[in-house]
């Protein structure tokens, strides 16, 4: 629905009731990063600690979501359980669609239910579900239950959490739709502490089409741009699993806890190797014509002679670099298997496979004990991995319920901070250089997404640090309108300023187009604002000796350069922050 | 005559494509629902896609039941709406077999009306126009196979 304010339902779970708000802005808090800025302002509480009942979790899409394709992702904004500060984390599925086609640019949930609930919401209803018999369910049965239990199969969105957000792990996730998630910095346990088990959105809302005569035209324009081009040919092709093998040949792939960066071994988990032994099939997000989801299989034989069960495992290169590469795991099957494992739990695949990487590190050096780890941690070996991420799901002792609250707290308490891959977070796939790392250990979100440092790496042989922090600057601001939209950053070589500002032209939001420079200046600003409000130090972030440690294609990390690009991006990140 | 097909869902990656276009450019709206092919998991998205197009029945028992004339039936296959004739009863919906209409909430019926214009938005080809055996296209390709 084109209009100038947003449409928000917040959802109180105490007392079981909502409320459609109407919040004046377009032109200034856009949509997604922006619009859940602007909610957090008006509904988070900055001195509160992320479990205070009244602490929103926000989910919030783009002034062209479900009008243009690949406009396909939903914002999760929360105050996080990892660092106790303002937090995003990013997903696809149909929430998106979903949230739109359920006429709302937002939803708010605020408060605690009683006992554990499915929020079910609509263009056209409102309920708030006793689910008590779910709770401890993993994440595929809940998904099952879940779908049993509501209508409208195809045009919603399940979102739901495991037993890891159930418990208030910092590295849980939630789960959309079976193969996506809004992973990273503890979303799951945000729903979990609220009792919020699982959502549904359903997408049944009808709307008329813009007025503007140039919106069809446009429309076949970026949808063929999006689909006949090389652009997006990689992400249909092999996936982002293709970077394993480019990674590796570049000396820039971590592995075994970031103690080599190549290694011929890996041959076995490249993309190549998935496609070609392991893919069932590509699956899309809705409103995204390009289908980048590649869904494997393992199948396990449970009974002599010959009885077999199969299961169905999207993988991506994160995943594959987190459960195979940092574990030495390279067979293709086992590392879908962890994945699976992973999965069904509720964790983050990325904090989970690094932190186990840690934990066998650790093992090794004799800093943790096998009473601590319970299992025979090994690089390689697969089983002993799938046991590690049950346990550390469930917090089955002290050491896996330290660690499922961030690598860098179980090493605060063991020893063992300078090989914890902790850059703000768990380690994204990425030992490009100095620029990646300290991009991801200050970024906002600590994800490789925040801003290209691993392109700038990978473009210039030396960094010269003013140009350096320029560009991690200058390119978090394009990103930042782009996650307002919010596209899917697959896009990014699409969607550029001047076909965004045709786009929202064409249906209706002309303010918008003819000012995103300044736009783009602006959400940067606040949601550092935000971030900055809800505790965060940047001068005080710590980059550990791992990092320092690493040689790529370029040769040795050169220690005193990542000290001072870290020092400059800080100090630059506190200036973007300050009020006015 | 030629009819819409959807032959090869076993490649339907549910990106919505077709009936996103199908509701834009055909019903004129921005919707999931109001389109005349609409997509669905078959049982959680494990299990791949269906689509729920109309399959062209003729006589379409869709037409039989319309009080009003609003549905008729077309040559070839599937029907011909007439919506300013459409009082909202619900007949149509009710009378077909395979749940390929679509009432929103105020009861305006919105079926497929065979035009492919949601075939070009398929990245992966699993939607076709066919032929119907014995109508004129069809009689026409016969001779052109022949000569």
């Amino acid at each position: 629905m084109i209009r100038d304010d947003f449409r928000v339902l917040v959802v109180d779970l105490t007392s079981g009731r909502g409320t459609v708000e109407s919040l004046e802005g377009r032109s200034v808090h856009v949509g997604g990063s922006g619009l859940a800025a602007a909610l957090f302002e008006r509904h988070g509480q900055m001195d509160n600690p992320w479990n205070d009942p009244g602490q929103p979790i926000i989910f919030a899409i783009g002034p062209l979501t479900g009008y243009f394709p690949l406009m396909s992702k939903t914002v999760c904004a929360f105050k996080s359980p990892y660092h106790d500060q303002y937090a995003e984390s990013h997903a696809g599925g149909r929430s998106a669609l979903a949230l739109r086609f359920a006429d709302l640019d937002a939803l708010v949930v605020t408060g605690r239910a009683d006992r554990p609930v499915c929020l079910s919401i609509g263009s056209r209803h409102l309920e708030v579900k006793d689910v008590h018999y779910l709770w401890g369910k993993d994440v595929g049965t809940t998904g099952k239950l879940l779908r049993r239990m509501f209508g409208g199969a195809g045009h919603r969105s399940i979102l739901r959490i495991g037993l890891a957000g159930e418990r208030g792990s910092a590295m849980a996730g939630i789960n959309v739709d079976t193969y996506r998630h809004f992973g990273r910095l503890g979303g799951g346990a945000a729903m979990g502490v609220k009792n919020l088990k699982g959502i549904v959105i359903q997408g049944d809302g009808t709307f008329a089409l813009p007025e503007e005569k140039q919106y069809a035209k446009l429309f076949q324009k970026v949808h063929q741009q999006l689909t006949d081009t090389e652009m997006m040919h990689k992400y249909h092709n092999l996936g982002t699993a293709e970077n394993v093998a480019v990674l590796n040949k570049l000396k820039a792939l971590p592995i075994r806890n970031l103690q080599q960066t190549t290694d011929p071994e890996i041959d076995g988990i490249t993309g190549e190797k998935f496609a070609e032994r392991t893919l069932l099939r590509n699956t899309a997000c809705a409103g995204c014509p390009v289908g980048c989801i590649h869904v494997g299989f393992v199948r396990e034989k449970f009974m002599e002679p010959n009885q077999y069960f199969y299961r169905q495992v999207a993988y991506d290169y994160e995943p594959i670099f987190a459960t195979g590469a940092m574990l030495g795991v390279t067979d293709p099957f086992a590392v879908l298997d962890i994945m699976d494992t992973v999965e069904q739990t509720g964790l983050d695949v990325m904090s989970a496979g690094v932190a186990l990487a840690w934990a066998t590190e650790a093992l090794n050096r004799g800093i943790i004990k096998q009473e601590d780890s319970l299992v025979p941690l090994k690089f390689g070996d697969a089983k002993t991995y799938t046991g590690a991420v049950r346990h550390l799901a469930a917090g089955t002792n002290d050491f896996y319920r330290l660690l499922s609250q961030g690598t860098a707290t179980a090493a605060a308490h063991y020893g063992g901070r300078e090989f914890a891959c902790v850059l703000g977070q768990e380690m994204a796939g990425y030992a490009t250089g100095e620029a990646f790392f300290v991009s991801q250990a200050l970024g906002f979100r600590h994800s490789h997404l925040d801003s290209a440092g691993y392109s700038y790496d990978q473009k210039f042989e030396a960094v010269d640090l003013d140009e350096a922090i320029e560009f991690l600057v200058k390119d978090e601001q394009e990103r930042v309108f782009l996650t307002s939209m919010v596209a899917c950053l697959f896009a990014r070589g699409v969607y550029n300023k001047e076909l965004l500002a045709e786009c929202l032209h064409s249906v209706g939001y002309d303010t918008l187009a003819e000012t995103i420079p300044e736009v783009s200046k602006g959400l940067q600003a606040r949601r550092w604002q935000i971030r900055l409000a809800t505790g965060y130090d940047p001068a005080s972030v710590e980059i550990p000796g791992r990092f320092s440690d690493v040689s790529t294609w370029k040769g040795p990390i050169n220690p005193e350069t990542l000290d001072r690009l870290r020092q400059h991006y800080a100090k630059r990140i506190i200036e973007l922050g300050r009020k006015e | 005559m030629k009819i819409l097909t959807t032959p090869r869902m076993e490649r339907c990656i549910g990106c919505h494509a077709c009936s996103l276009a199908c509701a834009r450019l055909v019903h004129k709206r921005l919707s999931w629902d109001t389109a005349g092919i609409r997509i669905l998991s078959s049982g959680g998205l494990s299990t791949g896609f269906e689509a729920k197009p109309c399959l062209a029945c003729n006589p379409a028992p869709c037409a039989a039941v319309c009080p009003t004339g609003a549905y008729s039936q077309r040559k070839g296959g599937g029907v011909v709406v007439k919506k300013s004739l459409c009082i909202r009863c619900g007949a149509c919906d009710a009378a077909c077999p395979v749940d390929a209409i679509y009432l929103d909430p105020t009861g305006e019926p919105f079926v497929c009306i065979h035009c492919g214009r949601c075939i070009p938005f398929c990245p992966h080809d699993c939607l076709e126009m066919a032929t119907v055996p014995g109508t004129s296209d069809s009689k026409q390709e016969s001779k052109e196979a022949a000569s």
